[in-house]
């Protein structure tokens, strides 16, 4: 979990950044400012390019040679790593809560947000307020009345096998749930206030009630955002460590970031193990981060730039 | 006109949705973020070990605070890790992100392709960071030592190992701030620029006396951001060492004293009641912030 | 009355009062089957204690929480469940496996949660601890059908009312190990006395060794080392009433424990808080070390077959010629109960089981390291390190278990831990830290 910022932008911006001029004498200064960057970006992607190509490289190889030897290829790290920490099942696991936090988080933040961007209603700031400070609570302060009220509450035995909400997923997606909707709300309420007052007017003329409002018209144009936060809540819930590891306790339910945990012992000792491991757990926000860039970063900076 | 004043401009059934739709997510987080923080600080006056009835617990006043800040050894050196953590994110990780995002600004060729490489670590959840950083780290087989032939346990010793996890977060920290500090450069009115440099204005004098003060309210999140962030963090510490030997951390003592078969609750609460405290400063004023630019 | 604790429960406690009697019976008969209906009247208003019935039909699941993550450990658990639900045809076993480090870690949370039936635990102030919290099964009935368990094992099963809390698997002597082909080459002689060790690591350094190995990252095993120089140093009972926390730990016989550490530590690895115990290990087994302090179970690290059998092991030197070397730590693992398991019978059956000689000879026989606690466990098949293992614990005459096992889990772990890494890092200033250390005690075995 990140706190968030949304930074509002300066009056009367256009929309469209245009490409600014640049003198002659310029290039000098900017043959600098390019190399420096490359150098900065090349610096940044390092430790990830290293962890790929050592992941798949074979442990004696490089014990015996050293790591800037080239050779020694395999694919046996990642088999071995696949097994040792056994992915399939906390792939699936992270599957199971990251989806439907996500879109219940989605769902809860857009019901907030367009109740305080459509109405005024004088708790608006307050409600938003309560929301946006939870997002940056420590969540050591919350764990044990969070663990001693799950416990406490029964469910039946269809919902958890446990017979509480702990050591459900449940449990777990109920928290992460909590935890950012904050954040999401105050970036929908945003975005909603800038429809038009228009389109509701003409709603209301035709006699549609709040709920055809809400999912006729704000929804369907609220697109952009929702990708994006959509984007964002995907990776951050299936980033999140803490609670996973206090709230379950079957070895069989821990999703794969707080599977992490128990590979320390044993992981350890074999880097290109460490490596291989890394990169799997890392795989599916990568991926993310390249097909769905634009929208990730529009998740992080929506209301900088209105439009 | 639609805009609503007050909720019995409504009709009935519109109420009820309205009602739905702020309580259900309103009771939500009550339930599971401002419920337990209330509770965390009760508890932290009691020396309860988390075993048994709620009713079995029994007040013993400041005791818990009292041993924390006297008699528990690791407390002050994590509240100076934490100092360093917040100076190191604050005065190098900070400054060095907004320094990138000027620059990158500018929109030379090639900006995407860089901006997307230093941003790529805001993607990894930190935990993953300790362990691919590791790679890197390692006594025996990690890239440093391997280049060096030094010794030093990166991870291991407490001399070093709190700047190596500090390298590591702000290694993320400066992406992060980056890709903030760059959409609100984005959003500042071109003719100011434009403005300047008719004055006579070069590119620094631009920066510092144009655009900056227009992003106050920019600075201000970044600022609180930073802060928030090194107060909890936590992730990339426990999965070093659990933070010990030199890594020990506000959060990490918490953590320590809360989970695991020490559950001594009371003493545990204490300090995470602290870190509530101090969080709820920053938090109050970055709320503050944000619900300005609301109105 | 408390929440149901198993579907059964939670069904029946849906039957309304109005259908009690002859008609309830009835229903719940096929709801719940034939062995519990016995029980049945039990259900609605015991506190669900008793909600197993008695002797007879153990059918159905039972689960087990194991910590057995590595995979040598684990693939011996299974084995030793298929063995037990083929004597047992009408009982399976569901094992849940949690990582070593982390089931310790979570077992508040785990036993008041919800724990599987039987759970693999230790013996010790560790096990009455939870016993007396309410937190363990009373397991006597289990022993009822235990043969071979000596009175010694049985105390330490025993929780402070006099019931039977545990049942011991397995355990392991801790001592000091060396690999025989290394002593050989250099001519080193097994050291009986303090002087005798330090003549022999000055040697040893002088030979290029690492005289000690040492690794501290976990906080854990260098409690080992503690335990071993103050029943060395103090003797048995004062050991037991230090761990109880009925002596100062700023008395001048702590002080001396910590300062005969102080001239020992030039000797250990340098650097141990940043390596696991499992890289020191391999410090020993590439021969580059001398010794190592740890428990037998170092010797998972080494290659079964030719590698096992070069090591070797003696007990700590003496210290004191008064106080002797007969005092050794030998903790010992198990297996409990939790306080309300779903399948009471069953797990007691299982409990049976794990205790006796047949399925002990499955574990001992996939996990070298460790020795049985049952006599009539077959030795024939040990290896020479299980056979010296036995020896060395029958002929002690005192058995501690382990600084986090004899004491209480608080105080071990947020202050002994962070106060033995504080030692190593600067052993210069002992009455800073025992002062510190006895402060901490006071309050927390005060509350």
């Amino acid at each position: 979990m990140t706190a968030q910022a949304t930074p509002t932008a300066a009056p009367g911006k256009s929309p469209v950044q245009a490409r600014r001029p640049r003198p002659a004498g310029k290039r000098e200064s900017h043959r600098m400012v390019q190399l420096f960057l490359a150098a900065m970006a090349l610096l940044w992607i390092f430790p990830v390019l290293y962890a790929v190509i050592n992941s798949f490289r074979d442990y004696a190889y490089t014990a015996e040679h050293g790591y800037f030897s080239w050779g020694g290829f395999t694919l046996q790290n990642y088999k071995d790593s696949w097994e040792q920490a056994n992915f399939s099942q906390t792939m699936v696991n992270s599957a199971i809560i990251t989806i439907p936090a996500v879109l219940l988080t989605l769902f809860l933040s857009c019901c907030i947000a367009f109740v305080v961007a459509r109405f005024s209603f004088r708790f608006n700031l307050a409600l938003l307020a309560l929301f946006t400070a939870a997002n940056l609570l420590p969540p050591q302060s919350l764990l044990i009345p969070v663990y001693r009220m799950f416990r406490a509450i029964e469910v039946p035995f269809w919902f958890s096998e446990s017979g509480t909400l702990l050591n459900s997923y449940w449990g777990l997606i109920a928290v992460n749930v909590a935890f950012q909707t904050g954040f999401c709300a105050f970036v929908l309420s945003n975005y909603m206030k800038a429809l038009p007052r228009e389109l509701y007017e003409s709603a209301v003329v035709d006699g549609a009630g709040v709920l055809r409002q809400f999912f006729q018209i704000t929804l369907p144009l609220c697109r952009p955002p929702l990708a994006a936060l959509a984007t964002l809540q995907v990776t951050w819930i299936y980033n999140e460590f803490y609670w996973a590891t206090v709230l379950l306790q079957s070895g069989d339910k821990f999703p794969v970031t707080s599977s992490l945990n128990n590979l320390r012992g044993e992981f350890f000792t074999d880097n290109n193990l460490v490596a291989a491991g890394s990169v799997v757990v890392a795989l599916p926000t990568l991926i993310i981060f390249f097909v769905l860039q634009k929208q990730f970063v529009a998740g992080l900076t929506l209301g900088a730039t209105k439009g | 006109m639609a805009k609503y004043k007050g909720i019995n401009q409504l009709s009935g059934v519109d109420r009820v949705v309205v009602g739905l739709m702020v309580a259900v997510p309103t009771l939500l987080v009550v339930w599971l973020v401002w419920v337990p923080a209330a509770g965390s600080v009760l508890l932290s006056f009691t020396n309860w070990d988390g075993i048994g009835p709620l009713s079995s617990i029994e007040f013993i006043g400041m005791k818990n605070y009292a041993d924390v800040v006297s008699i528990y050894p690791p407390f002050w050196p994590a509240v100076q890790h934490n100092l360093i953590w917040l100076a190191v994110l604050f005065l190098v990780a900070t400054p060095f992100g907004m320094f990138l995002a000027v620059l990158l600004d500018r929109e030379l060729r090639g900006s995407r392709v860089y901006q997307t490489a230093i941003y790529l670590p805001v993607v990894l959840s930190l935990a993953l960071v300790g362990f691919i950083w590791q790679l890197i780290y390692s006594r025996d087989q990690g890239l440093i030592n391997q280049v060096t032939g030094s010794t030093i346990d990166w991870y291991g010793d407490p001399q070093y190992n709190l700047w190596a996890a500090l390298v590591a977060s702000s290694w993320r920290h400066v992406g992060y701030v980056m890709l903030l500090y760059l959409a609100g450069l984005k959003g500042v009115d071109p003719s100011l620029r434009e403005a300047a440099k008719v004055d006579g204005a070069d590119e620094r004098t631009t920066f510092f006396k144009v655009v900056f003060p227009v992003m106050a309210p920019i600075n201000i999140i970044v600022v609180v951001v930073t802060v928030i962030e090194s107060l909890r963090a936590f992730d990339l510490v426990w999965v070093i060492n659990k933070g010990r030997n030199g890594l020990e951390l506000i959060s990490t003592l918490v953590t320590q004293n809360i989970i695991g078969e020490a559950s001594r609750i009371g003493f545990g609460s204490a300090m995470a009641t602290m870190m509530l405290l101090i969080s709820s400063v920053f938090v109050a004023f970055y709320v503050r912030i944000v619900m300005r630019e609301e109105r | 009355m408390s929440r149901p604790a198993t579907q059964d429960e939670y069904l029946a406690s849906l039957v309304p009062d109005s259908v009690r009697g002859v008609s309830r019976r009835t229903l719940l008969r096929g709801a719940l089957g034939a062995g519990t209906l016995l029980a049945a009247p039990s259900l609605l208003s015991a506190c669900g204690g008793d909600s197993g019935g008695p002797s007879g039909a153990a059918t159905g699941t039972v689960t087990l929480g194991s910590n057995q993550s590595d995979a040598v450990p684990k693939a011996a658990i299974q084995s030793v469940m298929d063995a037990f639900q083929k004597a047992n045809s009408g009982l399976t076993v569901k094992i849940n496996t949690i990582d070593h480090n982390s089931f310790q870690e979570n077992i508040n949370n785990y036993l008041q949660g919800s724990p599987d039936d039987v759970f693999m635990w230790f013996a010790g102030y560790r096990m009455r601890f939870f016993a007396s919290r309410d937190l363990a099964g009373d397991v006597t009935e289990a022993w009822k059908n235990i043969q071979g368990m000596t009175d010694a094992l049985k105390k330490s099963s025993t929780g402070e009312d006099g019931k039977q809390y545990f049942v011991p698997s397995t355990y392991y002597p801790w001592a000091l190990f060396y690999r025989k082909s290394v002593f050989a080459k250099h001519g080193y002689e097994v050291p009986k006395t303090i002087d005798e060790l330090t003549a022999l690591g000055a040697q040893m350094k002088k030979d290029g060794l690492v005289p000690i190995a040492f690794g501290d990252k976990d906080g854990w095993p260098a409690m080992g080392t503690f335990d071993q120089l103050n029943l060395r140093v103090n003797g048995y009972d004062y050991h037991v009433s230090l761990m109880a926390g009925e002596e100062a730990w700023n008395s001048d016989k702590v002080k001396k424990v910590f300062d005969t550490w102080a001239g020992l530590l030039p000797l250990h690895q340098p650097d141990s808080l940043g390596r696991t115990w499992q890289e020191a290990a391999q410090t020993l087994q590439q021969g580059k070390a001398g010794v190592y302090l740890l428990g037998s179970f170092v010797a998972q690290q080494f290659q079964q077959g030719a590698e096992q059998d070069d090591l070797d092991f003696f007990t700590f030197p003496e210290i004191d010629p008064a106080i002797g070397s007969d005092a050794i730590e030998a903790p010992i693992d198990g297996y409990m109960m939790s306080k309300r398991p779903k399948n009471e019978a069953g797990a007691l059956k299982l409990l049976s089981y794990v205790g006796s000689a047949d399925a002990q000879n499955i574990v001992v026989k996939a996990d070298p390291s460790v020795i049985a606690t049952n006599e009539n466990a077959d030795q024939s098949g040990y290896t020479a390190l299980q056979k010296k293992s036995v020896e060395f614990v029958k002929s002690a005459t005192s058995i501690a278990q382990f600084m986090d096992r004899d004491t209480r889990p608080d105080f071990a772990s947020t202050v002994m831990i962070p106060a033995i890494q504080q030692f190593i890092k600067n052993p210069k200033d002992i009455d800073g830290l025992v002062n510190s250390i006895e402060k901490q005690k006071q309050s927390i075995f005060s509350s």
